[in-house]
């Protein structure tokens, strides 16, 4: 007999009240949960089928969409589905990497919210096996011109900062932009990189008849409860106050809950069967999910559960969020040795319950059976929905020629447009984050890809965060695969080969048809591009209810990719060397300006059709430019994106280590040096290396050659234009802090 | 030479000042628990950085409780080589081995990043292989380094040459420049700039492998 608390409503109440609507499901599924169970279903049963259908945990809206990624190669180890993803870097070991977002918290609570983001996606890598490395971030907010924003970029980076620095994990990369339409619903994705020897890999799964289910780490309290559902909703005023759906983060715990677990996995491989983290839907998504992957039932004695607060119910302890803690499975007989890890570090571990053959999901409180259903109804047998989808309204009738800016004073332009907060330099964020703990970073932030060197061999791996919302909001396909492809110019810049892709969906209402052709539609542009690149998709999460009040977010896929550098003499930086070196952009430059930073900064807003974009062009490029720094051709590289060629070069001169300018020379319009023309690098070439270099590199247009001093000069057919380079850095420098004060 | 590195909860540049011994220098090195009682057959006691205990507190005053402590205290009046960095400095100063304290950086953030120092006494065995006013760059990365101490603590510093590291553009605040001081005897020395973090070219920077190998002399 399954019961109910006598201070919760019963059964019968739930379904009359449709109390479950305000869990966010909709009737038609509750209806399809009683079906399941030919019954109806108690109060916690009737939360852990919210919270486990919600978006958040299964998918319903984006699986039509994500199952059109390219997600195997040979290099896969371990796709989609478990903690994160696992790709071969050889030598017995592995990358393991994954992303995720957390918006919602973080809109609601911007500390915690970014603060347990990082907590949760390393607690994913170590979940596999792995020695978390590295930590990355995207980051959007509103314009800076607003103090609700400026408060909450302080309070996002600190909190990014605050865990990741505690915990010891380097935060190496990532990217900051600013835009209107991110105001109210700010962004904030979060990856972490590890290192698995392959011989320690993980899976999330609870086999075994009777083998032990353990839980570890932090006490379970009452913060978090419905998080996932809270992440499935869009915003409105109305829940301004949803803070009880916020977790706070403890750093310290993790550190200690991450070097228990690495030790179990390293030494206790006999006992443990399965190990997950407890993110999302916390308890009920862990284990449920655990028993599901191994085709087994599971019965928990929640009087186990080592609880922060008295009288917690079931429906509170299963989806509770609390941070730092993991669940185990371990081999029945073998739990004392896990214990003993546990208490070295001073942390809880408790068997909570047993893995069965009957394939249900039992919970028992105070001696009562309060939940009884079968494992596959929570996790399965969620509704998949096809959802409509339309052109959006500002798609319809675009403006098909291109913006042309207007440019009286070209230095003044270029001065302008390194002040915008999305251009200038991310010092004042990437300072604040220890990039350097462990002693593995060669390619510090302020670059293309990070990279970090892989200890005790002569690879490094390069890794970035990328996306260009602009371009998706203008052409949601071509965005797509502009975003993919883009991160692969950061890691072949670094001199990394790129070895496959992570993202962060983060788009508006799917049941709403125009925004949901935007997640359509992105989808189809990235896949593209994961196909052509080779980069297929190993992990990832979606966040999709990005909406204030019924205007959605720009669509805005964040890809995070790793790339693998097969030797460190192929690190390549974005600083110019020495002086006289030859300036070359390799790929053509075009009058491409719709959703550029100078359109946005001359006309206010972006508008008008996307440029075109040819993708096997840029696999063309980027393999041309791998080719070029492996042969050692190449002295620094960068890729040309946001601000166009002009901020490519300004870049590289003030990333010099010492004062070196240019000397250009541009035969197009000079406006063109603004233009975002996709697939292009600006490199730097030796002179006595110039006819090699040239044999080998078509593609490549000479334009100049770096000099001495503090100028940078550029002569056109029929004009000239100085930029005055302690000038231009002094802006890009100074620009960030002064918008945020 | 056979170094120790003392390993608290929360301490995460252990494994750093580890590899830097045993890979740069190429000595002897191992980890001591906060758990253990004794040191035994060690010559130099590095307390590395990190967030011991979480920073729970205060830096470092939970640490200065911990079992290791009266071992590394009685090591360091019996004149044993001491080197703490950042977090192994704020310990230092809560255990009493040095004065003053580390206040929160003057703009209360966090800053990573390298930062010129100025050799103000090259005469420890930690800067003997600088020269006097020499200046050298190493990365500091923490949140609280801002080191403060009353006047009359200060002249004492100066008069005795305690101080041995100055920022040459001061980051966080702290008094006199201060970045890095040794006791009057002049074997414990506390700097919050990371000298393990600069010991490789391929990481740009081998300044802190000097620093660590003047405790080979």
């Amino acid at each position: 007999m399954i019961e109910s608390t006598m201070t919760e409503p019963t059964a019968k109440e739930i379904q009359a009240t449709k109390l479950y609507q305000s869990w966010g499901m909709t009737t038609e599924e509750y209806t399809r949960a009683c079906r399941l169970l030919d019954r109806l279903p108690n109060y916690t049963e009737t939360g852990l089928f919210a919270v486990m259908w919600s978006e958040h945990c299964s998918y319903k809206n984006s699986k039509p969409v994500l199952k059109q990624f390219p997600t195997t190669g040979p290099q896969v180890l371990q796709g989609p589905g478990e903690g994160a993803g696992i790709v071969d870097i050889g030598d017995g070991q592995a990358v393991v990497f994954k992303a995720e977002s957390h918006n919602h918290p973080s809109a609601v609570e911007p500390y915690e919210g970014a603060a347990t983001g990082v907590g949760g996606i390393i607690r994913d890598i170590f979940s596999m096996g792995a020695q978390p490395i590295a930590i990355l971030d995207s980051l959007r907010f509103g314009e800076l011109n607003d103090p609700r924003t400026k408060y909450l970029v302080s309070e996002v980076v600190k909190g990014i900062a605050d865990y990741g620095n505690c915990i010891g994990i380097p935060t190496v990369g990532g990217e900051t932009t600013f835009d209107a339409s991110y105001t109210a619903n700010p962004l904030v994705n979060a990856m972490c990189v590890g290192i698995l020897n392959q011989a320690d890999m993980q899976v999330g799964q609870a086999r075994g008849e009777e083998n032990s289910i353990i839980y570890v780490g932090a006490k379970t309290g009452r913060d978090g409860i419905h998080g996932a559902t809270f992440a499935s909703e869009e915003f409105s005023d109305d829940n301004e106050s949803d803070r009880s759906a916020v977790q706070v983060g403890d750093p310290f715990m993790e550190k200690l809950l991450m070097d228990a677990c690495l030790e179990v996995i390293r030494q206790h491989q006999a006992a443990l069967v399965g190990i997950q983290d407890m993110g999302a839907a916390g308890l009920v998504s862990s284990s449920a999910e655990m028993a599901s992957k191994a085709g087994t039932g599971m019965i928990l004695n929640l009087d186990q559960v080592p609880t922060r607060e008295p009288n917690m119910t079931p429906y509170e302890m299963m989806l509770s969020e609390s941070q730092e803690r993991m669940l185990l499975c371990v081999r029945k007989g073998y739990e004392q040795e896990i214990f003993d890890v546990f208490a070295k570090y001073e942390l809880d571990a408790v068997k909570i319950g047993y893995v069965t053959e009957s394939k249900q999901y039992q919970l028992y409180h105070q001696g009562h059976l309060v939940t009884d259903v079968p494992v596959t109804a929570l996790v399965d047998d969620a509704p998949v929905y096809e959802r409509e989808k339309t052109l959006p309204a500002h798609l319809q009738n675009p403006t098909t020629t291109q913006f042309q800016p207007e440019i009286q004073d070209f230095a003044e332009t270029v001065y302008q447009l390194l002040g915008q907060a999305t251009i200038a330099s991310k010092r004042a964020i990437y300072e604040t984050y220890d990039s350097q703990v462990k002693t593995n970073t060669v390619v510090k932030p302020g670059g293309d890809a990070a990279a970090l060197r892989i200890r005790g061999t002569r690879k490094a791996l390069a890794m970035t965060m990328d996306g260009n919302a602009r371009y998706l909001y203008l052409d949601p396909k071509v965005g797509g695969a502009i975003a993919v492809s883009e991160a692969a110019r950061n890691i072949v810049a670094t001199g990394g080969q790129p070895l496959a892709i992570t993202d962060c969906l983060n788009f508006g209402n799917p049941e709403k048809p125009d925004h949901f052709y935007e997640l359509a539609e992105a989808a189809a542009g990235m896949s593209a591009a994961c196909e052509m690149l080779k980069t297929p998709v190993i992990s990832g999460n979606v966040s999709l209810y990005n909406e204030t009040n019924g205007e959605a977010i720009y669509p805005t896929p964040v890809v995070g990719m790793v790339g693998l550098i097969e030797d460190l003499e192929h690190i390549t930086t974005i600083d110019f060397k020495k002086a006289d070196d030859l300036v070359y952009v390799i790929g053509q430059t075009k009058d491409d300006f719709n959703g550029s930073e100078i359109q946005k900064l001359q006309a206010g807003a972006i508008s008008g059709k996307l440029f075109p974009f040819d993708l096997a062009y840029e696999q063309d490029i980027q393999a041309t430019v791998l080719a070029a720094i492996k042969t050692g051709l190449i002295q620094s590289a960068h890729d040309v994106s946001k601000g166009g060629l002009m901020t490519a070069l300004l870049e590289s001169c003030f990333a010099a280590k010492t004062e070196l300018g240019l000397e250009l020379t541009w035969q197009h319009p000079f406006a063109w040096l603004f233009a975002e023309t996709q697939s292009r690098f600006v490199v730097t070439v030796d002179p006595k290396q110039r006819l090699a270099f040239e044999a080998q590199v078509k593609q490549a247009e000479l334009i100049g050659h770096v000099s001495r001093g503090t100028k940078v000069t550029i002569a056109g057919d029929s004009q000239t234009a100085t930029i005055d380079l302690p000038k231009a850095k002094g802006i890009f420098e100074g620009s960030l802090p002064c918008l945020l004060k | 030479m056979r170094f120790a590195v003392i390993v608290f909860p929360g301490s995460n540049c252990d494994a750093d000042m580890y590899y830097a011994v045993q890979d740069q220098l190429q000595a002897e090195v191992t980890y001591v628990p906060h758990t253990a009682t004794q040191l035994n057959d060690i010559d130099a006691v590095l307390i590395p950085g990190g967030f011991s205990y979480g920073d729970y507190l205060r830096t470092g005053a939970i640490a200065r409780f911990a079992p290791i402590m009266p071992a590394i205290i009685d090591f360091a009046n019996n004149g044993g080589l001491v080197l703490g960095v950042c977090n192994g400095f704020q310990i230092l100063t809560e255990a009493g081995l040095l004065p003053g304290a580390l206040h929160e950086n003057k703009d209360l953030a966090f800053i990573c990043k390298d930062v010129q120092l100025t050799v103000a006494n090259p005469n420890t065995p930690f800067s003997n292989r600088f020269e006097k006013d020499e200046v050298i760059t190493l990365p500091v990365a923490h949140g609280e380094g801002n080191y403060y101490c009353d006047a009359e603590t200060l002249a004492q510093l100066e008069a005795n040459h305690q101080i041995v590291f100055r920022y040459q553009d001061n980051p966080n605040g702290s008094v006199a420049d201060i970045a890095g001081i040794c006791n009057e005897r002049g074997n414990v020395l506390g700097m919050m700039p990371h000298p393990e973090r600069a010991v490789e070219a391929i990481l740009g920077n081998t300044d802190g492998q000097r620093l660590l190998s003047s405790l080979l002399q």
